[in-house]
């Protein structure tokens, strides 16, 4: 395999207009070309100005991220395309919750990892914990793989925010 | 500039003609009554076509549009009116052509409530738009289809939906004409990178072996885009060739020109394409039908790319120089630096380049074998070519051999005389398309070249010629078969003719006259001339039926999977194709 053939996992920025649709807009181009998402968060970011922010982890060739990037600036709500991933090393974050089923031994062994994950208790009863996590992908999955046996029965995972280092915006 | 207290509907016909609309193609119904009540109460100049089904609007606005220049315009009902228009929509984004369809939706109140003849339009037409609205506000209507407009027309130019609830239609709004209305977003870059093109100057005037490659790119950008093309030429003496979607950019009699290339190009283009060493681009996007075998696509050659669309560039082919830009900008640009630079094309390279072309072209790939006893299909494309030369015509195509035939052996000597469905390939395109042209071009000679299978697709719009009086002709080119469908089987298929066969066919000189229009047959090489003369003097709709041989085959031909050096000519045609080729369309 060449290198402009192997497989680069990139982290996108688009700035769009919150307007009905766009989300699908973005969504349908990726199915409809068969274009990978492996992570996709999308929120307002500016009232006044009605913009969102789309982030966007996605993997492919070199050639298939640049025709990701080119497609996707050329629809029609959207404002700009970053490439957060060759500008910058990007700050990437996620949230999780993470519900553990535990008594006992275990129950103590999630509370002393959590600890050393600053993982934060946000629920409890007397056989359950809901832990809170933010972290880059990586400490998340290591998190969650950690408490696979002391009785993790539930992951919701926000999907990666991310934003360049230094002092320029998007 | 505001005006308040006028209704929805108001607004639609106010906007339109505000924006310079003089025909649109519709049909009514009951999501979009309002409308159409407002074009039979006010005072406007708007011509409404009425079609027999709402894909022919959307081609017969496709039609407009190519051979003007300017949108087309479309009004159709929610439900079944929009589902109907989705083919047409799809191949106007395939082949960048600016549309404007309105469609009637059911009223906000009962959307997404299974309501009758509603449908997601502005959802099941997302990945078929360029853009797409539903417009839930009347204040917003008049903004709305004045961006409808920029966007369908600005940068790339495509086919855009706005989607119009019914109780829209009758609320009042607020106008706004399109000088207050500017788009926040989209603003596509129409200048190219000088820097890149002084770049591209340089490649083009060391080149030994050039190729000038064009496309509907140059169409789109207008009339002084062909012109800068044919002084490019002249200035540099290279050959030029075209895509399907560019043919009539430049001139067909040219001692320059090489031909169409691609899959059924000339022998000479696509060896050209194979063995140059500078390929210039110029509003072309490397489609899988022009390149053949990727892999194996001009292995040697420095490529410059000129294209509106940044998504085009490096999408299939990589290229060494891409200039983001509209052709004629890029092209006026291109040419003040070779002037200014006083570029000289290299003399003895380009004249032993033009030699070995010339070699090609003595292969005499286009050649056939005449008969006196059946009509062969490319003698009656040389025919109607021949005998229409002369007038101010237009050519329509449907989808398939005849297609072809018509590309290759029609010359086309301007832009915008040639509408054909390029990207989707969409049979039943070109009657209705002919509809649009001649509802442009009254008084000019506008021909459908079709095929008896693709014709019955859309025949039904025969029906609207007649009503509005458009002297269109439909030159049939009749072999019983899905005749491309029908090559392709003795190709690959081990002649297996499965389901390529009509049986049944109509006859297509009373259907003629059932519609109320003028059938014409023909069957004797000797007596062709004579009924394409009567077909032309008729000034009424004719549907021309050419019986032609039934088993010719298109060549030259670019099997699939193979590379532009790998063609088969008529004599060769016994050559087999790769187990891998066959699975490729």
């Amino acid at each position: 395999m060449s290198a402009s053939e192997a497989i680069q996992t990139h982290t996108i920025a688009a700035l769009v207009d919150n307007e009905a649709g766009v989300l699908a807009r973005v969504i349908g181009l990726f199915s409809g070309r068969g274009y990978n998402i492996e992570s996709l968060t999308v929120a307002e970011v500016d009232a006044e100005e009605h913009t969102s922010r789309i982030t966007i982890v996605t993997s492919g060739s070199a050639q298939v991220i640049e025709q990701i990037k080119a497609q996707l600036d050329r629809l029609v709500p959207v404002h700009r395309v970053v490439d957060l991933t060759v500008e910058t090393v990007p700050l990437e974050r996620e949230l999780a919750l993470l519900k553990l089923r535990a008594s006992g031994e275990k129950r103590v062994e999630s509370l002393r990892l959590a600890d050393a994950f600053r993982a934060r208790v946000v629920d409890s009863t007397l056989n359950s914990f809901v832990f809170e996590l933010t972290g880059a992908p990586e400490k998340i999955n290591a998190f969650i793989e950690l408490m696979g046996p002391l009785g993790l029965i539930d992951v919701s995972r926000t999907g990666v925010a991310a934003i360049s280092r230094g002092a320029e915006p998007l | 500039m505001t005006e308040n207290g006028i209704t929805g509907a108001e607004i639609v016909i106010r906007a339109l003609e505000d924006q310079g609309v003089e025909v649109i193609f519709g049909y009514p119904g009951g999501a979009v009554l309002p409308i159409y009540d407002e074009l039979f109460q006010r005072d406007h100049n708007i011509r409404h076509v009425l079609v027999r089904h709402e894909q022919g609007a959307v081609h017969a606005a496709e039609g407009y549009a190519r051979a003007t220049g300017k949108p087309g315009v479309v009004l159709v009902t929610s439900g079944p009116g929009a589902t109907n228009a989705v083919t047409g929509l799809t191949d106007a984004l395939m082949d960048s052509i600016p549309l404007v369809v309105l469609t009637g939706q059911v009223p906000t109140a009962l959307i997404g409530n299974d309501a009758f003849q509603e449908a997601d339009t502005v959802g099941i037409t997302r990945p078929c738009t360029k853009h797409n609205w539903l417009v839930k506000d009347p204040h917003d209507l008049a903004r709305v289809i004045h961006e409808a407009f920029y966007v369908a027309t600005k940068g790339r130019p495509g086919p855009v939906v706005i989607d119009i609830p019914k109780d829209v239609q009758f609320a009042e709004g607020s106008y706004v004409g399109p000088g207050n209305v500017a788009h926040r977003t989209y603003k596509p870059r129409v200048k190219g990178d000088l820097e890149k093109i002084k770049d591209a100057v340089d490649a083009i005037a060391a080149a030994k072996k050039p190729v000038i490659y064009t496309g509907g790119g140059v169409i789109n950008s207008g009339p002084a885009a062909s012109q800068l093309l044919r002084e490019l030429a002249r200035l540099t003496g290279y050959p030029v060739t075209s895509t399907l979607m560019g043919l009539g950019a430049f001139p067909a009699d040219d001692p320059q020109w090489l031909g169409m290339l691609g899959m059924h190009g000339t022998w000479e283009a696509n060896h050209a394409m194979h063995q140059c060493d500078v390929m210039l681009c110029v509003g072309a996007r490397f489609d899988d039908r022009v390149t053949g075998r990727l892999d194996a696509f001009s292995p040697n050659s420095t490529k410059i790319h000129i294209d509106i669309d940044p998504s085009s560039i490096n999408k299939n082919v990589i290229v060494d120089i891409p200039i983001v830009g509209d052709v004629a900008h890029v092209l006026e640009d291109l040419i003040r630096v070779w002037k200014a630079k006083v570029c000289r094309p290299d003399k003895t390279a380009l004249e032993q380049w033009w030699h070995e072309i010339d070699g090609w072209r003595a292969r005499n790939c286009l050649a056939y074998a005449p008969s006196r006893s059946v009509i062969k299909p490319q003698h009656a494309i040389e025919r109607l070519y021949a005998l229409t030369k002369d007038r101010d015509t237009y050519i329509t195509t449907e989808v398939g051999q005849h297609q072809m035939w018509a590309a290759q052996f029609f010359r086309f000597q301007e832009p915008n005389r040639w509408m054909t469905s390029g990207g989707l390939g969409t049979m039943g395109y070109g009657l209705p398309a002919a509809v649009g042209v001649q509802m442009a071009f009254p008084d000019s000679l506008v021909v459908d070249i079709a095929g008896e299978a693709s014709v019955q697709m859309t025949m039904q719009e025969m029906s609207t010629a007649v009503q509005y009086d458009l002297p269109i002709k439909i030159f049939i080119l009749n072999n019983e078969y899905m005749g491309m469908v029908r090559q392709w089987q003795e190709l690959l298929h081990g002649g297996r003719y499965s389901h390529s066969y009509s049986d049944s066919l109509p006859d297509f000189v009373k259907l003629a006259e059932a519609y109320g229009a003028v059938g014409i047959r023909a069957s004797d090489p000797a007596s062709l001339d004579d009924a394409i003369a009567e077909m032309i003097d008729i000034k009424r709709p004719v549907l021309f039926d050419c019986v032609v041989d039934k088993t010719e085959n298109c060549f030259p031909m670019i099997p699939s999977g193979a590379a532009h050096n790998e063609m088969i000519l008529s004599d060769l045609a016994e050559q087999s194709v790769s187990d891998a080729g066959k699975t490729l369309v």
